[in-house]
């Protein structure tokens, strides 16, 4: 199991190390700083590293390595899913870009939380809502501390996730539906990957222990309910996990996602849609090179949506060769600039409404270089938010939320689609 | 959800606690410690720890800060645990006043107390304060809060790593045993990761699956913590099933982990299903295999979609899963084509999976997606890509002609490293397949110029002298590289000399001055050995026997295999059960890299793991990896040569002349068995021994080691009539009675003939195995043939049971008291899977053992275990050594648990190995 983490900055100074088990020693950071900081290895080679029998596990959040040492056979996946978790639960307690002050300023919080979250090398309850029942920012208690027993049942419950005797006024489920289409088209126009991932994230205000359960438009649920005339086609879904809240066993025998619901927000599951995928724009780029100094790119976006549905934040950044030193470009909407520091003509529409058509035309000039190489040409990215599509065509079918009070809940449903991987190769 | 303000709001920042560089700063803190405000006493232990934090020794402020430890506020206690967990070792005796505030603390009325005070003490490892642990963890394991009996369950694990013995004493392991029948999943889960640990540091099963701690550990599986189902089917992965019902029982159980938001959990329950397929086998259950076959692929393509990290852990294994399963995900390459954004590191393991995955069905997407990633912008990557092509090539005959088109159009991007990648990879392909792609020589020639790289070079040179017939002007060609000779890498100048003989043999007329001028660079001018005897030897067959070196060097070559699956089968199977742990990461068996770990603790298929693992710890990962690919083919004719050529440079060139052999290159052979007769294997080829193949096995004859040879002319012309044989030191310390062995009537080409070469024990040849390791069980070979004098070299796995005497079975209460007094360390254990049916029953497995001298001491049945039975056996060895082995039949399973006892150690895994492969012979 994991002998040791530590968490080191730019320079590779421990800024906090705890020891779980004595076959390593801080004198490994060392090897760690010389072999993987200072070979600036971290982002080309992989994030296990052997030095001398000891083998380092690492990550990274801003410019900081979170890193677990161990000598023995370990689990790797636990021990970046443990990482992560690690930072999750940081961020949560010092805000999402904690960065090595923030860290130095609560070190002995970070030492209870690491003191709590794993013994002796084995992962503990990392749960933030439940951590923050007993450990609290400097000595603030907050005013509904349970008693301790009543706590360590919490901690250590088949739900750990949720306490009880939470209490609202209203109750209250905001849902979203979040996608990334990811797509690679080639030189020659082929589709080569067109894929969704989705998630729902949740933000539930529930009172007591609600039982819920959740249903999306499935199709292999829907074929099994609707049995003769109105059927409705649904999304085939590729593969999908959930929130640890979700009863698995329950969803492997019938499909049907059923969960008592941590409190306030928390991601409920994540899926993938490989089939039918609805692209939300279509480009056409066509790109001449005229000899070594001349060069022509031209672009058609179309908008694949309905037209009541418009898309924002659309950036397409169309690379060029390095050596360009002059750009002429001439664009129907929005504003296209030439930033040598990206390589890139950057693009930019704030609004770009359904069913609509722009062209993007650029010549460029480019300066002669003593050994002339080929331009790698690499592909155009496209990133872009369409609130209130689903690319896969999924949709919330219900939520239903029973406690034994019996009360009503509100629901709000959102969905959005954004570029993931969106590219086009010329 | 989260407080986005950073700072705690009482007391201000705890940086400033890292600002205490000024005199006098030992003595103002330790005034602090003892002040009465509990906020300066809190503010200086914090001082104290920060400055731990960045490796100051603060071990002086010992005493003071313990005295803090006497407080009711918790988090000062926590601190002072945790500055005690830091110097306990370096201040033993003065922990010991610590000992009264545990004990006090491990019943303290709050559980979170309770608690800390069992998980610290476990942290100090001083000896002493083991002895007062024992009270508190064993009222701590019972007690009635269950998040102090689940940090008591891990403090068990901790004190077994201090104290082993205090351990059983106590009774904490059977403590642990009720833990899994705990109503709270936490401590079921912890109690599991503690058994688990045990199991593995002692190499003894104490997690003990039965019935109903199976149904149990199911249970538990749906309600605890992620880590705890982890530590669940990570456990499950470990156990054997008792038969294809129960397997595939398990399995359903485990299939819904597959959905689990945490990748872990997936990956392990991954595990558990590949393992339990084995069980299942085939006929019957065919349908069921297909069934989960199409449920594993969509869990590992989501893998995908995570965070970097977790894609390579990922891809690491699924590299392993394709070579053992293809089908699982013949149809999904598509998701591994990479992303020009996805980091290098994922990248160059989505191409190995490529080349995995590649078929004739996809290779032109593939073909098309290589020459992309061609056009980028990292060098390896690209250089990784243009080998993909190769491989390919190598790979698929029908797409060959594709691929090598791919290559041309790329060669003429002029991109430096893309053209030497280029060639190099040609050259295995002109190896795949001779004499059909000659007709792009032309347009290698015209890019001569681009080469600087030794591999790029001397690829180019071997095609040159290879088809220098086909060349109309190969001479000059070699004559402009001969300028530079002496200046160039050693691999080249191999190659240089190696083509240019080729060359004069092929053209005598034109290239006479250049051979005289290439064999005195070789042989005068250059200090490497390997460079000077082969030259040396080129000029003696030129000069004795032209026609002779014209089938030495212009012989046909065996044709090169693709090397796309090159994991040995024994090390896969290995590998696959190492699933989701960095053993699948490195590619490399636990032994390997763990240091602790127990040689055979891992359970099934402990045969050959030790070997394996020594033989690739000699290199580094990158040299195991490509080990044997080429040579697997042609590994006899790079005496001669393409030397410095193959796929792997490094390894090639180093043979010729290398006397200490490196085993990888003859293919490891499988210890050969003595039955009545000595079980065979292929030890040399014909192509490294002038035409003479060779097989070896070892038998006993009337209580002597026999070393079997059969010999068998395959193309020497000239009759095998007398051959010397020596041994290399070894770590049996056998050595041959007589050197000579006479081949009366010679054996001529296509005849065999069959010689016994009796082996002594010779003190002076034995190879002591160093501290703690075991002995290698490899017997270096060299043969010299009295005729032709050439001598070659074979390794081949010694039979360790061929050892073992008549006189080797032991009286019953002798066997008992000895089992006994020999310390656990002294054990090894392992399951031995896949057994013939002869195999699983104790009458027969005795009748067999005892053509071996293995004995049959007593047999009883296992108490409250139906149908598990354990006989007891043992051996004694010639030179005096004593083995005794406990075998564990269960009815109707075809495994055996093999537990062996000795104070030899270093032999433990031979004579383990040897009741392995007797049991499933």
């Amino acid at each position: 199991m994991i002998s040791m983490i530590m968490v080191l900055n730019q320079k590779g100074e421990i800024m906090i190390s705890r020891q779980y088990r004595d076959d390593v020693s801080r004198v490994a950071a060392d090897s760690f700083r010389i072999q993987v900081i200072a070979a600036k290895e971290a982002s080309s080679q992989p994030p296990i590293k052997r030095i001398e029998n000891c083998s380092f596990l690492y990550t990274r959040h801003l410019n900081m390595y979170f890193v677990a040492l161990t000598k023995s056979n370990v689990n790797p996946a636990l021990v970046f899913e443990y990482l992560f978790q690690k930072i999750r639960v940081l961020k949560a307690y010092l805000g999402e870009e904690f960065d090595e002050s923030s860290m130095r300023n609560n070190m002995t919080l970070i030492y209870e939380l690491m003191d709590e979250t794993m013994d002796f090398g084995y992962p503990q309850n990392c749960a933030v809502d439940v951590l923050r029942l007993y450990i609290n920012l400097g000595n603030v208690k907050p005013q509904d501390e349970p008693e301790p027993e009543q706590l360590t049942k919490q901690i250590t419950g088949a739900i750990d996730w949720r306490r009880e005797g939470i209490r609202y006024k209203k109750n209250e489920v905001y849902i979203d539906v979040l996608e990334s289409v990811n797509l690679l088209i080639s030189s020659s126009g082929n589709i080569l990957r067109s894929e969704v991932t989705g998630k729902v994230q949740m933000n539930t205000k529930l009172t007591g222990m609600p039982e819920c359960k959740f249903g999306l438009n499935d199709k292999l649920v829907i074929e099994k309910e609707s049995t003769g005339a109105r059927k409705k086609p649904g999304v085939e879904i590729d593969d999908c996990t959930f929130h640890r809240c979700v009863r698995l066993g329950k969803f492997d025998a019938d499909r049907t996602i059923t969960f008592i619901p941590p409190d306030g927000e928390f991601e409920l599951m994540r899926y993938r849609v490989n089939d039918n995928v609805n692209l939300p724009f279509r480009l056409i780029p066509a790109v001449q090179e005229e000899g070594q100094t001349k060069c022509s790119i031209n672009l058609k976006v179309i908008a694949n949506f309905s037209e009541k549905l418009f898309a924002t934040h659309v950036v397409i950044k169309v690379p060029v060769p390095k050596n360009t030193s002059k750009s002429k470009i001439k664009n129907s909407f929005g504003r296209a600039k030439y930033e040598p520091e990206q390589n890139a003509i950057v693009w930019r529409i704030k609004r770009f409404p359904g069913k609509a058509e722009c062209m993007l035309s650029v010549d460029l000039e480019l300066v002669r270089t003593v050994r002339p190489k080929a331009w790698v040409r690499p592909p155009i990215n496209v990133e872009f938010q369409v609130p209130m599509f689903t690319a896969s065509g999924v949709h919330v079918r219900f939520l239903r939320v029973y406690d034994k009070s019996g009360y009503h809940t509100n629901r709000w449903v959102r969905y959005i689609t954004k570029a993931g991987g969106y590219q086009v190769r010329i | 959800m989260a407080p986005k303000d950073g700072t705690p709001s009482g007391g201000g920042s705890d940086s400033r606690f890292f600002n205490t560089n000024k005199k006098g700063e030992m003595h103002e803190l330790r005034m602090e410690l003892h002040s009465t405000d509990r906020n300066i006493k809190v503010d200086a232990v914090k001082k104290v720890i920060a400055s731990m934090t960045v490796g100051k020794d603060v071990s002086m402020l010992f005493t003071d800060v313990l005295n803090c430890a006497q407080t009711a506020n918790i988090e000062l206690k926590k601190l002072v645990y945790l500055y005690l967990i830091n110097y306990a070792k370096s201040q033993p005796e003065l922990t010991l006043l610590a000992v009264n505030t545990f004990v006090k603390d491990a019943s303290d009325p709050n559980p979170l107390i309770r608690a800390l005070a069992v998980r610290t003490m476990g942290c100090i490892r001083v000896d002493r304060i083991t002895e007062y642990l024992c009270e508190p963890l064993g009222r701590a394991l019972r007690d009635e809060d269950p998040y102090v009996r689940k940090t008591a369950a891990v403090c068990v694990a901790k004190l077994y790593d201090i104290a082993p013995e205090l351990v059983r004493e106590r009774g904490f392991i059977e403590t642990l045993h009720d833990l899994i029948s705990d109503s709270n999943p936490s401590v079921v889960a912890n109690g599991v990761a503690a058994l688990s640990e045990i199991s593995e540091t002692s190499g003894r099963d104490v997690m003990k699956i039965s019935a109903s701690v199976l149904q149990k550990l199911l249970a538990a599986l749906n309600e605890c913590t992620e880590w705890g189902q982890v530590f669940i089917l990570d456990s499950l992965a470990k156990y054997t099933p008792a038969d294809a019902r129960e397997a595939e029982g398990i399995i359903e159980r485990v299939t819904p982990r597959l959905q689990h938001a945490n990748s872990a959990v997936v990956m392990s329950a991954v595990k558990v299903i590949l393992s339990y397929m084995d069980v299942m086998g085939g006929g019957a259950h065919a349908d069921s295999i297909r069934a989960l076959t199409r449920k594993l692929a969509p869990p590992l393509v989501t893998l995908l979609n995570s965070e970097p990290e977790i894609q390579y852990v990922a891809l690491r294994n699924i590299n392993l899963i394709v070579q053992k399963r293809p089908n699982i995900l013949e149809n999904e390459i598509k998701v591994f084509f990479c992303k020009y954004n996805d980091p290098i590191y994922v990248k160059m393991e989505k191409l190995e999976i490529i080349i995995k995955l590649v078929s004739e069905k996809n290779i032109d997407q593939v073909l098309l997606e290589l020459k992309e990633y061609a056009t980028e912008v990292d060098v390896d990557f690209v250089r990784k890509s243009v080998s993909a092509i190769g491989r390919c090539a190598v790979k698929l005959d029908r797409a060959a002609e594709r691929c090598i088109g791919v290559l041309l159009e790329l060669i003429q991007t002029k991109v430096n490293y893309v053209v030497q990648e280029s060639v190099i990879v040609i050259k295995d392909i002109f190896r795949r397949y001779p004499n059909r792609y000659e007709s792009i020589i032309a347009t290698l020639c015209d890019n001569l110029d681009t080469l600087d790289e030794p591999q790029a070079k001397a690829a180019m040179i071997w095609i040159i002298g290879e088809y220098a017939e086909r060349i109309d002007n190969a001479d000059e060609l070699l004559d402009a590289f001969l300028e530079t000779f002496e200046e160039e890498d050693p691999a080249v100048q191999l190659q240089l000399l190696t083509a240019t003989v080729k060359c004069f043999l092929k053209n005598p007329e034109e290239t006479q001055d250049m051979v005289q001028r290439v064999l005195d660079l070789a042989t005068e001018e250059s200090d490497n050995p390997d460079l000077r005897d082969r030259g040396f030897i080129y000029w003696r067959l030129l000069s004795t026997d032209p026609e002779a070196a014209k089938l030495v060097v212009l012989g046909d070559k065996p044709v090169i295999e693709d090397d796309t699956f090159r994991l040995e089968p024994n090390l896969l199977n290995v590998l696959v059960g190492q699933i989701a742990t960095l053993s699948s990461i490195y590619h490399k068996p636990p032994e390997a890299f763990v240091v602790r770990a127990k040689r055979g603790a891992t359970g099934s298929d402990g045969m050959g793991v030790g070997d394996l693992g020594d033989d690739i710890e000699e290199g580094d990962e990158e040299e195991y990896e490509d080990d044997n690919d080429v040579n697997r083919g042609g590994g006899g004719d790079d005496l001669l040569d393409i030397g410095g050529l193959s796929m792997n440079d490094n390894a090639a060139s180093s043979n010729y002349g290398n006397l200490g052999l490196e085993p990888d290159m003859f293919g490891a052979p499988t210890p050969s068995v003595a039955e009545p007769e000595a079980r065979m294997s292929k030890v040399c080829a014909p192509e490294k021994s002038g035409g003479i193949e060779l097989w070896a096995g070892f038998r006993q004859v009337q209580g002597a080691v026999k070393l079997e040879l059969d010999v068998r002319n395959i193309s020497s012309n000239v009759p095998v009539s007398t051959l010397a044989i020596q041994l290399n030191k070894n770590s049996f310390g056998l050595s041959p009675a007589a050197q000579q062995i006479m081949c009366n009537p010679p054996i001529p080409v296509g005849g065999s003939g069959r010689h016994s070469v009796e082996l002594v024990v010779n003190p002076a040849m034995l190879v002591q195995a160093p501290a703690g390791q075991p002995a290698s069980p490899q017997i270096q070979v060299a043969i010299k043939n009295m005729t032709t004098g050439l001598v070659f070299y074979f390794a081949v796995n010694f039979a360790f049971e061929v050892l073992f005497s008549p006189d080797g079975a032991l009286e019953r209460a002798t066997f008992i008291e000895s089992w006994k007094s020999i310390d656990d360390k002294k054990e090894l254990y392992g399951t031995v899977s896949d057994l013939p049916p002869a195999s699983t029953d104790i009458d027969q497995v005795a009748a067999k053992f005892k053509a071996h001298h293995i004995f049959l001491i007593a047999r009883r049945p296992v108490p409250n275990a139906e149908g598990q039975e354990v006989a007891y056996f043992s051996m004694r060895t010639t030179t005096g050594m004593v083995f005794m082995a406990e075998l564990t039949f269960k009815k109707g399973v075809n495994a055996a648990k093999v537990c062996l006892k000795t104070e030899q150690i270093a032999y433990g895994v031979q004579a383990k190995v040897a009741l392995e492969t007797l049991l499933r012979s």
